[in-house]
């Protein structure tokens, strides 16, 4: 079992996200300033679209030798006194963690962001067993308390309103004055801070995500702009970085490629604030830092994709840019996808990581505008893939009778060109016809779902063969 | 949890076709490991001297650090007394035991020097950079008894010293650096003080680190001094 799944009922989940109008007047405002300013950090480095290549290089390369670098990061992750430990699917990550938490006495942990805990389901568990994590992101922590899942990958709470977030810290945070002013964003971060701090001091262990794992020193990388990342693992007994196979990288020199665009992909800033390069546990004359240092290395799933077409899935850093720029996402917002990645990137990952069964409807939840793949730091395909998916939508039975049977209508005549040709003619005439006096179709039979939302437009002239026949005869 | 490991690697290698004895495959990973290329590097930061402390700058600067420059080391404690002082906090900092800043005259001062890491009492921190990095105006710290970690994240305010001939210009020049040493516990690349766009997309400093990151460059003697 991995975190609760909606993405069956992404069709109403979207017409739910279309209506609610607090949610649509927050995403209106998100999509231009995300693009606007990638593209001013992208222009300002000659060497930008060079090094997308070079990421992308990156990334197939270490794929392709998956298996050398994990076998390489585990022995220098051990050769600095940290310990790996191979997690074949979400259960067995979570009874690790919480097995780990256990032998340490945990009895709250604090945790950085990170998106493999939310694909595991990590927090319920660990309430489960008597331990209390508590998120320390800003918009982690906001989304903890509302028990809801991030609606994007780098601003989980992107989707609420500072009124809304005043709602929730006065519902929680009780031991505060009644009276206290959280009218502005900047008094709601500084009470977040406030106790935050504390849960920071008193807690036992420090679970983090990972950007970046590095083969080459036994390295895990987080990137923040907060510093939560570094509190939650600097402070504990124990720091447990819990991070998917395909995090690995060969050396620091190659994460340097990726971090150069990662951060201008994601937020348009240069660099994150606190870039934090981690290589096992606290040295003998240290006076801070973790006495433990743990890796849980989940595949949940990612060895098997590396066998099909969806390897190149395997490559995205999780910057957020597909989503940022996709006119779905920028509509419905991510909650709709119904699992744990949203936009382009979910539609993808979702349909490998939780089945094609429950995840149908997302990679047909694109107009194939394609800025995703313009805008993916490491190159993904994402139009392409999500293709893929609809390809087996359609060959495991899992599209509607209704498209099924309607396709396979059309495909009667798109295999007989000649027929194809009198019938789109004959059926143009007549549409032309038809619709003469106002120019449109309000209502059309068997065309409502088109004509529930707008007109359909009157054929006013031949089929598009016809006009591409004429043309090419008028140039020849 | 060895089963899990040797499961894991062998779906690995089934879906790419592969046993992972094959001699060529792990020549290459053995080459790229050894070898360290370092890839695709920007020009920007192929500058040297004043105009390399210049780049540095106008980094740190657009991402709200503040910077300014003494000529040598024995200038520190009196630019981070005035640095306090102009932004009324109070004269106190807590540091660890590095040997640069504990040669700095501070008892030319008025501040209260506390030594050791921080349990998360102290407004005011003062580092040493390990290096700095003109590309982005980032400053790299390495853990150790010298500049405790907790120091980089816990206080209010975060002062750092940064030697100009410790100034770099790319990220690989830090890495080529640090290869001849054992690899630290914890590097930590800092740019700019802590915030947060997670409201609302405001842009707040002081999320859960410093609010403020104030940069002091030792230029050396021969450099053009300018206050921030």
């Amino acid at each position: 079992m991995v975190a609760p799944v909606t993405s069956p009922s992404f069709k109403a989940n979207a017409s739910q996200a279309l209506a609610n109008a607090q949610l649509q007047s927050v995403l209106s405002g998100m999509r231009e300033g995300f693009a606007a300013r990638r593209r001013e950090a992208a222009g300002q480095l000659p060497e930008f679209e060079a090094l997308r290549d070079s990421a992308r290089d990156i990334k197939h390369h270490t794929l392709a030798h998956l298996d050398l670098y994990l076998e390489r990061y585990v022995d220098t992750v051990t050769a600095s006194g940290g310990q790996v430990h191979f997690a074949r699917d979400a259960a067995e990550a979570r009874a690790i963690i919480t097995s780990l938490c256990q032998s340490l006495d945990a009895k709250t942990v604090t945790k950085g962001k990170s998106m493999i805990a939310e694909e595991i389901g990590l927090n319920d568990h660990l309430e489960q067993a008597g331990i209390v994590p508590v998120e320390t992101d800003l918009g982690e922590y906001i989304i903890q308390l509302r028990h809801e899942m991030p609606s994007h990958i780098i601003g989980p709470a992107l989707h609420l309103s500072a009124k809304q977030i005043e709602a929730d810290f006065r519902r929680v945070h009780t031991d505060l004055p009644r009276d206290r002013d959280l009218s502005q964003p900047a008094t709601l971060l500084a009470e977040a801070r406030q106790v935050l701090r504390q849960r920071f001091l008193a807690a036992d262990v420090g679970i983090t995500g990972a950007n970046f794992l590095i083969a080459e020193t036994g390295t895990s990388v987080i990137v923040t702009n907060e510093g939560n990342g570094d509190l939650t693992q600097t402070l504990p007994k124990a720091h447990i970085v819990l991070a998917s196979i395909e995090k690995v990288v060969p050396t620091l020199e190659d994460c340097a490629q990726l971090l150069r665009v990662l951060a201008r992909s994601a937020t348009g800033q240069e660099i994150s604030v606190y870039t934090t390069f981690s290589t096992g546990p606290r040295r003998p004359d240290d006076v801070d830092g973790p006495g433990a240092y743990h890796v849980v290395l989940l595949d949940n799933g990612r060895s098997a994709m590396l066998g099909t077409s969806f390897r190149d899935v395997l490559s995205c850093i999780r910057c957020g840019a597909c989503m940022n720029h996709c006119p779905i996402y920028e509509s419905i917002g991510g909650h709709a996808y119904g699992w744990v990645y949203p936009g382009p990137i979910g539609a993808v990952l979702t349909p490998s990581l939780i089945g094609v069964d429950k995840a149908a409807h997302l990679p047909n939840a694109s107009t194939f505008c394609g800025r995703c793949e313009e805008v993916c730091p490491v190159r993904i395909p994402l139009p392409k893939l999500m293709r893929h998916w609809r390809e087996r939508e359609f060959e495991r039975h899992l599209t509607p009778a209704a498209t099924r049977s309607g396709l396979a209508f059309w495909a009667f005549f798109a295999k007989r060109p000649r027929l194809y040709r009198l019938v789109t003619r004959a059926a143009m005439g007549m549409l032309a016809y038809a619709g003469r006096a106002r120019g449109r179709f309000r209502r059309l039979p068997f065309a409502g779902g088109w004509t529930e939302y707008r007109d359909l437009p009157a054929p006013e002239g031949a089929t598009f063969q016809a006009r591409w026949r004429g043309e090419r005869g008028g140039r020849a | 949890m060895s089963s899990g490991r040797d499961e894991i690697l062998s779906n690995i290698r089934r879906s790419l076709g592969v046993s992972g004895r094959e001699a060529p495959r792990r020549a290459a990973v053995d080459e790229r490991l050894k070898r360290a290329a370092p890839g695709i590097v920007p020009q920007r930061g192929d500058v040297t001297g004043t105009e390399r402390i210049a780049l540095f700058r106008r980094y740190a600067e657009a991402v709200q650090a503040t910077v300014a420059l003494v000529a040598g080391a024995a200038d520190v404690p009196l630019a981070v007394a005035a640095y306090l002082r102009d932004q009324n906090l109070p004269a106190t900092v807590r540091m660890g035991d590095d040997p640069r800043l504990a040669a700095m005259p501070w008892q030319e001062t008025a501040l209260a020097v506390a030594v050791g890491p921080s349990a998360g009492g102290d407004l005011n921190a003062v580092s040493h950079a390990y290096a700095g990095v003109a590309e982005t105006g980032t400053l790299v710290m390495v853990s150790g008894h010298a500049n405790p970690t907790t120091l980089n994240f816990l206080p209010d305010n975060h002062v750092v010293v940064l030697d100009a001939r410790d100034l770099v210009g790319h990220y690989e020049d830090v890495w080529a650096r640090l290869r001849g040493v054992e690899m630290p516990r914890t590097v930590n690349w800092i740019t700019g003080p802590s915030r947060s766009a997670d409201i609302e997309r405001t842009l707040l400093l002081g999320a859960h680190g410093p609010r403020r990151l104030h940069v002091v460059v030792i230029a050396g003697p021969s450099a053009p001094l300018t206050s921030a």
